[in-house]
């Protein structure tokens, strides 16, 4: 790495956020992503409300209630994760036990048009219920309506052509004014756009609202030019993530890329791994300059930005391979960082975590009792250092 | 905002020392082209200036192309004289200058400085621009910010020569990820490109406010006027925010300071922030001038005044005004919070509205008038359709919840470049063949206006329709490979582009024919929908006009 600093420090000004509680770490997660009220100071909320406040306005009745509606939610639900929180001082022996026990795990083949970009004239095929949301937004709604807006100028414009011609139309009108058509030319674009921004809203909250349930954490940094993936509950499994080189490309003693492990400029030497049908939530950084983690059949992006944690979630349900790109310009091998995910079954994901020499977290109730105590002692610095700390273990 | 300002005797006394009898003298050949103070002159500089600085960022765009026409790199190693990290940064070399050239030195030049130049004073009946020194000079910052953004293309930029930051140079790719002069200059060319639009932006705005002939009020100003007036506001409020940006990117690359750098309290979020605070009015920048000549131009070829002039007027106003507080929607993957991305989004789906009064204005203008179609008004009309097909992707992208899927992929390629391309591009050449025969006295050649409209449009339509579906695919946006499976419509747009080329070609072979050979222009080669006060003197201007001044009912 070129960079002086080669880790960002956890963002600590952010307003009180809440605490994200691991076995090991305790992460400042950046506030702003956070639900809307609740975890912010008053200031702050009263702040955004009001820029809320004077957008909507302008824009119409039914968009400032819906909002409004969704927005106060005074305290969040109890973090979900503390019952994930596995008991502690048994990792090691876990890890060990592990490695004697499991056979090794056998990621899938990456299936041929599935999960990645297929040269076709839409969105990808969504395997998340945010994504099936989404989707239909923009094909049952938004591409209708633009498509017969763009049809309709084309179609007054070819029968002025038409009808208008200097030829069949010597003489011109001296109109200049019609008060009623201005109106309805000014109210009907607004009305079009009240009745795509409530759907619009909706998708915007659905991609903010973690359910409640079993959510595995995966901690994503960007790096030039690579992806580096941690599970804190797992005990702490670390990957780092390159592309595959083609047959021949590769560099001495590395794997060259087959069909198996998915197309040419997407297939990576290590995928991420995650349960199917788990919440999954993404905290997102980098390293050294910006990035950006993309998977779109998840309907996923989330930037990486040195020096912030970005949070993000999705739950897919569909077994498989798929594939994203990074989607920030991060220097000259931005093409070539490419993302690659296996959803795989709650079980084979255990198997592919002892395989990895992680842990799964166990349920002890002490453990879930303890983790928000340990948080409260802890202060600023101690996440400092515990960052750099994991820079110093990223780097190596 | 009176009209007392501008009296006859004003210019006449300054004219007086040479040759006062003889409004057509015209000074040397060097005095006259460096050291211009004419803004019929300056506007011709501006002028060539765009068309210098069009070939050069459009022969990086064909580059580009030519790169993408298939997967795999094939000609980059080439092009850079060098293999592996070192061809990959000519890459993002090639897209920086590309987007940097054709926003700072392509439009903004041809519409502002050159057009703006030439037809502001002529068209509110002024003998020239309110500072022509500060005009004069406005000019030349802008050939040491080209040469600097060219040099700098040719100096160590990091893994290789040149500045690969993108056009937006966001920290701390820009500070801490490029190494090296390239940068440097690449920032300092921003400075004085903005220096020369803020002093450009001021001179409009006290011309317009105070030269105007006696009778034409604000409300009787023709829109193009109007349109250069909302520009150069944005300009003023904008440009200062970019310099203080870019400012600290030199500070935190040069002299330790670290405003873009989490590590010494600083946030790279901030940068964006402030760099969309100028980059999003930038694009009105760019488009208004050309909402403005439209303007005129439809209603010369329907011969009709236009429709709604008020509504016009202040749908410009509005959207200037609405343009500067919806600049985070570039920023709806940085990790924003739902009340912002929830503002950002209601906020930016309001500038549809004005947009639409602008273009159903357009068209009630053309209904029922007798509209001849000549060059300049089937590019206008294919600005209408173009600008509107632009504008309804753009609707789609201000849902932050569907931005999520295409932010930074070719969905927002072909989105900025309907509205910029196919929008502030066909509102330049309709301007240029509208105003061509009145600047350079000589008609231009109808058949290969036509022909160049025709070829144009369907090649930069095959060229970026496409690019909609592959953003739907996922391909990203400053990618110098795609997967496999993306060729097709790849192949498409680079078809696109020769078709393109082609039409372009056909536009130098029209400009160099008619300035030789060209019909002379008469003063008012329009007819009688020509109504605004450059058709009433001769075509090219005499070099000083309305030495008295004309009035307007």
């Amino acid at each position: 790495m070129l960079r002086r600093k080669n880790f960002p420090k956890v963002k600590l000004e952010a307003c009180k956020s809440r605490l994200y509680i691991t076995r090991k770490f305790h992460y400042y997660v950046n506030c702003l992503n956070r639900s809307p009220s609740g975890t912010c100071g008053d200031k702050m909320r009263i702040l955004t409300n009001l820029m809320l406040a004077a957008g909507l306005a302008v824009a119409s009745l039914s968009v400032t209630s819906a909002v409004s509606a969704a927005a106060p939610q005074p305290e969040l639900a109890p973090a979900p994760q503390t019952e994930l929180a596995p008991a502690p001082g048994t990792e090691t022996e876990a890890a060990e036990s592990a490695e004697a026990e499991v056979p090794a795990f056998e990621h899938a083949p990456a299936v041929e048009g599935f999960g990645m970009p297929t040269g076709a004239m839409g969105i990808q095929d969504q395997v998340s219920e945010v994504g099936h949301q989404a989707r239909w937004f923009h094909d049952a709604l938004l591409m209708p309506i633009i498509t017969a807006i763009s049809l309709f100028v084309l179609a007054l414009l070819l029968w002025i052509i038409v009808r208008y011609n200097r030829r069949r139309n010597p003489t011109p009108s001296k109109t200049t004014h019609n008060t009623t058509l201005e109106v309805i030319w000014t109210l009907v674009p607004v009305l079009i756009l009240v009745v795509i921004a409530v759907p619009s809203i909706s998708l915007l909250q659905a991609q903010y609202n973690l359910p409640e349930g079993e959510t595995v954490t995966v901690k994503i940094t960007g790096n030039q030019w690579n992806w580096t993936y941690e599970y804190p509950d797992h005990g702490d499994i670390l990957l780092v993530s390159n592309m595959l080189e083609e047959e021949g490309e590769q560099a001495e003693g590395a794997r060259f890329r087959t069909d198996a492990d998915g197309p040419r400029l997407l297939a990576v030497d290590e995928r991420m791994v995650i349960p199917a049908g788990v919440n999954i939530r993404f905290l997102v950084t980098a390293s050294d300059v910006l990035h950006s983690f993309a998977v779109p059949a998840f309907w996923t992006k989330i930037d990486a930005v040195p020096g912030r944690l970005n949070e993000g979630w999705t739950r897919v349900d569909q077994e498989g391979v798929y594939f994203g790109q990074c989607s920030e310009l991060c220097g000259v091998r931005h093409g070539y960082m490419p993302i690659a995910v296996e959803v795989v079954s709650p079980e084979r994901f255990e198997q592919w975590v002892l395989a990895n020499g992680g842990t799964m977290p166990g349920s002890e109730e002490e453990a879930a009792e303890e983790a928000p105590a340990e948080a409260d002692t802890e202060t600023a610095e101690d996440a400092e250092e515990i960052a750099a700390a994991r820079s110093a273990r990223a780097a190596s | 905002m009176t009209d007392t300002a501008a009296t006859p005797s004003h210019f006449e006394a300054a004219g007086q020392d040479e040759a006062h009898h003889d409004a057509d003298h015209k000074p040397g050949f060097f005095v006259r082209w460096f050291m211009s103070t004419n803004h019929k002159d300056i506007g011709t500089l501006y002028l060539i200036f765009a068309i210098v600085a069009g070939i050069i960022g459009g022969a990086l765009s064909g580059m580009m192309r030519m790169e993408l026409a298939e997967p795999g790199i094939q000609y980059l190693a080439q092009w850079a004289g060098e293999e592996g990290n070192a061809a990959l940064h000519f890459w993002n070399v090639m897209i920086t200058a590309h987007g940097l050239i054709m926003v700072f030195f392509m439009v903004m030049p041809a519409m502002i400085g050159g057009f703006g130049n030439w037809f502001v004073p002529l068209m509110i009946g002024a003998p020239d621009m309110a500072f022509p020194r500060m005009n004069n000079i406005s000019f030349w910052l802008l050939v040491p910010a080209f040469l600097l953004l060219f040099g700098s293309m040719f100096v160590p930029g990091g893994m290789a020569d040149g500045a690969g930051v993108g056009w937006t140079v966001y920290a701390p790719l820009s500070t801490s990820g490029a190494v090296g002069p390239a940068v440097d200059m690449a920032i300092l060319s921003l400075h004085l490109a903005g220096a020369s639009s803020i002093l450009g932006a001021i001179n409009f705005i006290t011309t317009i406010f105070n030269m105007r002939a006696p009778g034409m009020t604000l409300h009787k100003m023709p829109l193009f006027v109007w349109s250069v007036l909302v520009t150069a506001f944005l300009l003023l409020l904008a440009l200062p925010v970019l310099a203080a940006a870019i400012t600290m990117l030199l500070t935190d690359r040069n002299f330790g300071t670290t405003f873009f750098d989490a590590a010494g309290g600083g946030d790279p979020l901030l940068y964006q922030h402030l760099f969309w605070f100028f980059g999003h009015p930038e694009v009105y920048i760019m488009i208004l001038p050309g909402f403005g000549m439209v303007s005129q131009i439809v209603a010369t070829f329907s011969k009709k005044p236009v429709f709604g002039y008020l509504g016009m007027a202040y749908a410009m106003v509005a959207i200037g005004v609405v343009g500067f507080v919806v600049w985070a929607h570039h920023m709806f993957t940085v990790g924003l919070s739902l009340n912002m991305k929830l503002y950002f989004t209601a906020a930016t789906m309001v500038i549809a509205v004005p947009t639409g009064i602008k273009i159903f204005s357009w068209i009630a203008t053309m209904w029922g008038g007798s509209v001849s179609f000549k060059t300049p008004m089937v590019w206008s009309m294919g600005f209408i359709f173009m600008f509107t097909v632009g504008g309804v992707t753009g609707v789609v992208l201000a849902n932050g919840g569907f931005t999520n899927y295409v932010h930074d992929t070719y969905y927002v390629v072909a989105h900025f470049h309907y509205v910029l391309s196919l929008g502030a591009v066909f509102a330049i050449f309709a301007g240029w063949y509208y105003w061509f025969g009145k600047m350079f006295g000589k008609m231009y050649n109808e058949f290969l206006g036509q022909v160049h409209f025709w070829l144009f449009f369907i090649g930069v339509n095959v060229l970026f329709f496409p690019m909609h579906f592959l953003g739907l695919d996922g391909m990203p946006r400053r990618y110098p490979d795609y997967v496999d499976s993306q060729t097709y419509w790849n192949d498409i747009a680079t078809y696109g582009y020769l078709i393109m080329a082609v039409g372009m070609l056909v536009f130098f072979v029209n400009m160099i024919w008619s300035l030789v050979a060209g019909k002379k222009a008469d003063d008012n080669y329009w007819g009688e929908g020509a109504t605004t006060l450059e058709w009433t003197l001769s075509s090219p201007p005499p070099y000083h006009q309305f030495n008295k001044l004309p009035k307007v009912d």
